[in-house]
């Protein structure tokens, strides 16, 4: 994983990376850790705040990539309802607050498996298609706002007013899905 | 900044969020997993948008999307764990088996069979659980 990525970085001459790269490196760590503790804990309370972990660390990665307007949408939307959201359901469905034996299923040899294959075939595919890739994140900020807003108002208008209709339809889905029935009813 | 180093994180989130999914039994649980599998889509292609400079910036508007449907994926997808929840008093993966194919309660699994499965199959089996 990280060990590769530090060869091929000094495979290139990289002796020192630069502060950018050893930022995105521990908080990607940071990120990686959170995630493993978030689907490995048998405390289900705590994964959904290892959760919150988590998707801060990308959140901070994001800005560290200069995409700052997704960075800030990142925060409001997963960190502010998304995890609120997750933990209403875990209070809703009565989820033990300790820590509770049965948090993984029978087949978790055969998800170790699946899950080290995909990873140890995506990492190697990723690090032999981009080794010598540089992302250049001098010069003009990629993601401000100003940038996000003009280019989603100009050129994905569409997609956007198309996507506001679904998240209207997901509301009500969820409210008549939610919606307790009466006894006359149905 | 190497480019490897965001997508080498992506992969890495994306295989943590399968071994969630298949290995919890908790169905908000699996919803987490799931979070975390589409966020590493989304540092996925921020990565790219901010390394191939595009124009259109379709990679972060693909980005905006992509958190947009997620949040409505998790408000359905909870209103759904709750509504089974209510009808069967169980949020587990692992219990919820009406359409497994299951010699012994095939007397059971006709009724409760697909979306039929109204409010008489679900107050028994809450009865029951």
């Amino acid at each position: 994983m990280i060990p590769a990525a530090q060869a091929a970085a000094e495979a290139h001459g990289f002796l020192s990376p630069t502060g950018v790269e050893i930022a995105f490196l521990l908080v990607g760590l940071v990120t990686l850790g959170a995630a493993l503790v978030t689907v490995t804990t048998r405390q289900l309370v705590h994964a959904a705040l290892w959760l919150v972990v988590a998707l801060g660390g990308l959140a901070v990665e994001y800005l560290l990539l200069t995409a700052e307007f997704i960075a800030w949408v990142q925060v409001l939307i997963y960190v502010g309802s998304v995890v609120v959201l997750l933990l209403f359901g875990l209070m809703l469905t009565k989820a033990p607050i300790g820590r509770s034996p049965d948090a993984d299923s029978g087949n978790r040899p055969a998800a170790v498996a699946v899950a080290v294959a995909a990873a140890a075939a995506l990492v190697w595919v990723v690090v032999d298609a981009f080794r010598t890739t540089w992302i250049d994140l001098d010069g003009a900020v990629q993601g401000s706002t100003k940038v996000s807003g003009e280019i989603l108002f100009r050129h994905w208008v569409l997609p956007f007013e198309a996507l506001s209709v679904l998240l209207l339809a997901a509301l009500v889905g969820a409210i008549v899905l939610s919606r307790k029935k009466k006894e006359g009813e149905r | 900044m190497h480019l490897v180093y965001p997508a080498v994180l992506a992969a890495l989130l994306f295989a943590i969020g399968v071994y969630g999914v298949l290995a919890r039994r908790n169905a908000i649980l699996v919803l987490m997993s799931v979070e975390l599998m589409l966020n590493a889509v989304n540092l996925n292609l921020v990565a790219f948008d901010v390394w191939l400079r595009d124009t259109l910036h379709a990679g972060q508007a693909l980005t905006l999307f992509t958190i947009a449907v997620a949040a409505a994926e998790i408000g359905i997808g909870l209103a759904i764990v709750l509504m089974v929840h209510r009808n069967k008093g169980t949020a587990d993966v692992d219990r919820l088996r009406d359409t497994a194919e299951d010699p012994h309660d095939s007397s059971d699994e006709t009724s409760t069979d697909g979306t039929s499965g109204g409010t008489p199959t679900g107050e028994k089996a809450e009865a029951t659980a």
